[in-house]
């Protein structure tokens, strides 16, 4: 019983959900909105949860003088400093505001903007022609990235050649975005979208019961 | 040392430091390069443009100081946008690194235009699991959000009277860095059906001309180019346009590592296979 009845309800849930998508009626909607509700307090408990995990975890590192133990402590001060300034409200000038644009957002913004020089760095080192395929990418990537930008639009522009009209870095760049890179994205999506119905399929059939493992 | 040899041993602090002065450089002298205004962005600004004042123009900003300096230009020049159209504004972030600064830049433009909170616009702020908000947002915004960001009763916000889910917003349009687009495809436009469009960083946007084309996203913005576009529609604004200078010359740069890069491959790799064939 202890397995089959998590199985039962998944099953009974998961066809009624399926159903209730079809039926618009007050009754229907209501069941949903409340599954929905259970939703949101079992994720809440979840959140919980993982602060609990994440903060017992570390603070055994930092009681064992883990090698790395000064980052878990940092992780404790950051979890915990925020969660002790969010109590003194979260309104513009409060202590819980001037941490976030004085710690969090330098500390991303930085991080993200040095991504520029790797990117650069690959540019030159890694990103070559020694294949066909290779080859095809690095030259889309170029002209992509001439199309985008206005210096390339003013480089490259689209124009006459008699009654020819010879598209420029702007107009191969939109093409490439909107036909090929389209037609390779669908088929993922499809691909993507039909194991993900057979996965729920056989979730909700009991075939494969993720959840009910440790 | 050949000159091919030399290049391909090149300090990598010497493409650092060149890649510095490509951002820098344009960055204090702008060049001012012209910018022409694309179909997708065009449309997005006709859509907002065509809905008459009072109406709700609900704004998921979800993206995080990580990729605001793309993103914060958009978002701005949209909320400008809405608020010189006298449309109220209904905010919300579902990134929870992002929340306090989506809330500051609806203030600062909201301010901009003498707008008062609450009754021409409103913060919901922020909940986890985007998937579960989004969905219950359909159903009614009191369920995931009972309170504003500030901890007042939606209820008693005069904007909200009577708005119950999104049947009552005009359009939904989000400004998104984060995995949370395809919940709002897909948990969102695809259940509820509400108009819906897309301002994204540019490296995300690839992944979702599809649904333009599909008509799930009436309109996409793309990356600072995008936010560059809006800005010239709106006429107020101008960190996107000078971004694009800067993206330009950076573009051009790495463009040129490209190239260079790959001819003294080239050349090494026909000087070793050279070698090989005399033994």
């Amino acid at each position: 019983m202890k397995r089959e009845l998590p199985r039962i309800i998944t099953l009974v849930t998961g066809i009624y959900l399926a159903l209730q998508y079809f039926i618009p009626h007050r009754a229907s909607a209501k069941v949903y909105e409340t599954l929905n509700d259970w939703l949101i307090v079992i994720g809440i408990f979840a959140i919980v949860l993982g602060i609990l995990g994440l903060a017992r975890m570390h603070i055994g590192k930092v009681q064992q003088r883990d090698p790395n133990w000064p980052y878990s402590l940092t992780l404790l001060v950051g979890l915990f400093g925020m969660i002790a300034l969010g109590f003194g409200g979260q309104g513009l000038g409060t202590p819980f505001v001037r941490a976030y644009f004085s710690v969090l957002n330098p500390i991303q913004a930085t991080m993200f903007a040095m991504l520029a020089f790797y990117i650069a760095s690959a540019a030159y080192r890694a990103f070559r022609a020694r294949t066909a395929l290779a080859t095809i990418l690095l030259v889309s990537a170029v002209i992509v990235m001439v199309g985008r930008v206005p210096l390339g639009e003013l480089l490259w522009p689209k124009f006459q050649l008699g009654s020819l009209t010879v598209p420029g870095a702007a107009e191969i760049s939109d093409w490439m975005l909107n036909v090929p890179n389209l037609a390779a994205k669908r088929a993922i999506y499809i691909g993507l979208g039909l194991g993900g119905a057979a996965t729920a399929l056989k979730v909700v059939l009991g075939i494969e019961a993720p959840h009910l493992r440790g | 040392m050949a000159w091919h040899e030399r290049l391909l041993a090149i300090d990598r602090r010497v493409l650092y430091a060149l890649i510095f002065l490509a951002v820098l450089i344009p960055s204090l002298l702008p060049i001012g390069l012209p910018i022409k205004v694309t179909p997708e962005v065009q449309r997005v600004y006709d859509r907002i443009d065509s809905l008459r004042p009072g109406e709700i123009l609900m704004l998921p900003l979800e993206y995080d100081p990580s990729t605001a300096a793309e993103l914060e230009p958009m978002a701005l020049a949209i909320l400008r946008h809405a608020f010189s159209k006298n449309l109220r504004v209904l905010g919300l972030c579902l990134s929870s690194t992002g929340v306090t600064l989506v809330e500051s830049e609806i203030a600062a433009v909201a301010r901009e235009y003498g707008k008062e909170y609450g009754k021409d616009y409103v913060y919901l702020g922020y909940q986890p699991y985007p998937a579960v908000v989004i969905l219950t947002m359909g159903e009614n915004f009191r369920t995931p959000f009972p309170l504003d960001y500030y901890g007042t009763p939606l209820d008693s916000l005069p904007m909200m009277r009577g708005v119950r889910n999104y049947n009552d917003v005009a359009l939904v349009f989000t400004v998104n860095a984060t995995s949370g687009i395809d919940f709002w495809i897909i948990y969102g436009q695809g259940r509820y059906k509400f108009p819906f469009g897309l301002g994204s960083a540019a490296v995300m946007a690839t992944n979702y001309y599809q649904y333009v084309q599909s008509g799930q996203l009436f309109g996409i913005i793309s990356g600072l180019r995008g936010a560059a576009e809006y800005e010239i529609l709106v006429g107020k604004g101008n960190v996107a346009r000078k971004g694009m200078d800067v993206q330009s010359v950076a573009h051009a740069l790495i463009i040129a590592f490209i190239v260079l890069g790959n001819v003294a491959y080239i050349v090494e790799r026909r000087r070793a296979r050279r070698a090989a064939a005399a033994g």
